[in-house]
Parts: structure tokens; C-alpha cells; sequence
């Protein structure tokens, strides 16, 4: 990568880290990452190419079509060499292509579960089972949704005994800092296993 | 030209926008900033690689775009790609061009982020727990 630091002026370039925050639509992946961000989430638009899944490839390259993909991110500085990003990966299924691009590198993720929707994580959950991203389960605690042991969770989602599931309230800074704790701390096991 | 620090990108008083130009929508336009180029040649920039302008170079603003000086003003402080395109409202794809070009002019710095081909240490980790503490 193109950095020089002969300059000692020069202020130092940081690295990034990303968490992903993945779930259903409407699951609160936004809510979370604007309760831990120190910035208000933003937003960006990625142009992706996507290939026209379900229809005979006769044609090639013609049969492509781009697509405009929204992602919201928020930012946690962590020192002056580390910044980490969190993104809320798109919920609907026609965005799964482009989790390959973005769960690249990433440190780990959180798969928030809405219950009242819970097979809606279905696919996050085993996207990164098979891509082998450290993740966590949190259960977003809705008002008035019923609510449900983390127990009750880890066997609808038939969950590897090695993922954590939290209950959480992905509006509260405190409770969405404890699941990104929960996070890293799985990451840290993993690495010293 | 004025410095173009202070311009309202795409506002009335921006020569480099024809007038009608706001009308065509944010998806047409950063493909003529990008001059066709759809794709950042010589420099692999990820969405988080953190870019920073480079403190002592001298700016031919007349060699820039004007989206380029933006650039150069937003990253006084170190920014993402990814942010760099979210405040100024031009798309990832084009951010990645316009940054590839003043990083090959040496106007700023970019740092790979970490990947799973060079992984997180220890270290970096108990200072990212130490981080997430301290919210």
C-alpha cells in the first residue's frame, strides 16, 4: 500500500478494523451501530456488479446487471493507529452477493435476531458459519416482542455450542458495547486456541 | 481559480457544472468527475483503507478535479474511503478512482486495513477491547 512515513511531520495513518453487523430488515443493525458510533451513522452507496442469478447464462457478460447497494457505518476510534468501522450489511437476499467483498477481512460479526422474525438471520448465520467469521448472536430485545431464553435461540438457530448468544438492546450504548466485547473476546479465544 | 475548498459542489456559483447538471441526479455525474474510468488501476483500495493528505505537498488545484480538493480538505483528518464517500455524496467505486489518482500524485497517504491475509495480533486486540471499554 502506497504510505510513506519519511515524513516526520506527517501524522501517522491509521488502520482500520470492521465488525459487521448483520440481520433481518428491520432487526436494528442501524440502531446498534448508531449506539456505539462516535459519529451518527453515515451512509454509502456502492455500485456492484451483479450477476442476474436464476436466469440460463447464455449470453456472457451481457447477462450482468449493477446494482446500487446502500450500507450504513458508524466509527469507534480506537487510538491513534486503529480506527474500527462498524457496517450494517444489507438485509435483503438479493444483496448476498456482495457479503463475500465486504465479510473480507472483517475481524468478526454480530448477527442481531429479531424473534419475532427469527428465521430472517437464518442466512446470516450460516453465511458466516461457512465463511468461518467469528460471530455472535445478540437478540434484540424489542418492546413487547416475546421474549425468549438465549437458550430457546441457540436451538431454533441450531447453533454451534462455541457461539455465544446475547440478549441485547441494540438502542442502548452499554448493552450494544457488551455484545462487541463479547465479540472480540470470542476472537481472542479463537487466536490463542 | 478560487480555492474550491469553500464551493458549494454543484451549487450556482460551481463553473465546472453546466447548468441542468443537478437535475441529471448524483448516479450520472460521478462517472464524468472519474473521466470514464471505472475502476481504480494502480493502487487496491479497500472500503476502509483509511486515506490521510499529505501535509507538506504542493496542490496544482488547477490539475485537479474539484472533487479532488474536497477530497484533500476532508482528509486533513485520516478518513476511510468509506466516509470520504458517505460526506461527500460520490460513490465508493469513484472515491477509489479520484483517491488512486492523488495518492500516484503523492497529495495523500493510504494504509491498507487489516486482512486475513495479515491478521490482528494480540496486541491490536486488547487495544481494540481497551477501545470498546472506554465508550
Amino acid at each position: 500500500m502506497a504510505s510513506s512515513d519519511s515524513d516526520d511531520t506527517q501524522a501517522p495513518v491509521p488502520s482500520a478494523l470492521k465488525i459487521l453487523v448483520a440481520g433481518g430488515f428491520g432487526a436494528g443493525k442501524t440502531t446498534m451501530v448508531g449506539s456505539v458510533s462516535e459519529i451518527a451513522p453515515l451512509s454509502t452507496e456502492e455500485v456492484m456488479t451483479e450477476a442476474s442469478y436464476g436466469v440460463d447464462d447464455l449470453s456472457g457478460v451481457e447477462a450482468k446487471t449493477t446494482t446500487t447497494v446502500a450500507l450504513d457505518f458508524g466509527r469507534i476510534t480506537i487510538n491513534e493507529h486503529l480506527v474500527l468501522y462498524l457496517f450494517g450489511t444489507p438485509g435483503q437476499e438479493r444483496f448476498w452477493f456482495m457479503w463475500d467483498e465486504l465479510s473480507e477481512g472483517a475481524l468478526g460479526a454480530i448477527v442481531l435476531a429479531d424473534t419475532r422474525r427469527l428465521e430472517t438471520c437464518f442466512a446470516a448465520v450460516d453465511f458466516f458459519e461457512r465463511r468461518g467469521v467469528p460471530f455472535v448472536v445478540a437478540v434484540n430485545c424489542f418492546e413487547g416482542a416475546h421474549s425468549y431464553e438465549p437458550s430457546e435461540v441457540r436451538d431454533a438457530l441450531s447453533l454451534d455450542p462455541g457461539i455465544p448468544v446475547v440478549l441485547c438492546d441494540a438502542r442502548e450504548r452499554q448493552s450494544s458495547k457488551e455484545v462487541l466485547l463479547t465479540l472480540v473476546n470470542l476472537v481472542a479465544e479463537r487466536m490463542a486456541a | 481559480m478560487p480555492a474550491n475548498h469553500e464551493q458549494r459542489p454543484g451549487g450556482a456559483d460551481d463553473p465546472s457544472v453546466p447548468a441542468g447538471a443537478e437535475e441529471a441526479g448524483p448516479l450520472v455525474r460521478p462517472y464524468v468527475i472519474a473521466q470514464g474510468r471505472d475502476h481504480a488501476d494502480s493502487v487496491k483500495l479497500d472500503m476502509i483503507s483509511v486515506v490521510i493528505a499529505a501535509k507538506r505537498a504542493e496542490i496544482d488545484e488547477m490539475a485537479l478535479e474539484p472533487e479532488q480538493l474536497r477530497i484533500l480538505e476532508l482528509c486533513r483528518r485520516p478518513q476511510s474511503v468509506a466516509e470520504v464517500s458517505a460526506h461527500l455524496d460520490i460513490p465508493v467505486a469513484v472515491v477509489k478512482v479520484l483517491l488512486s489518482d492523488l495518492l500516484n500524485r503523492g497529495l495523500a497517504l493510504a494504509r491498507a486495513p487489516y486482512t486475513a491475509k495479515s491478521p490482528v495480533s494480540r496486541d491490536v486486540l486488547q487495544a481494540v477491547l481497551d477501545g470498546i471499554q472506554r465508550l
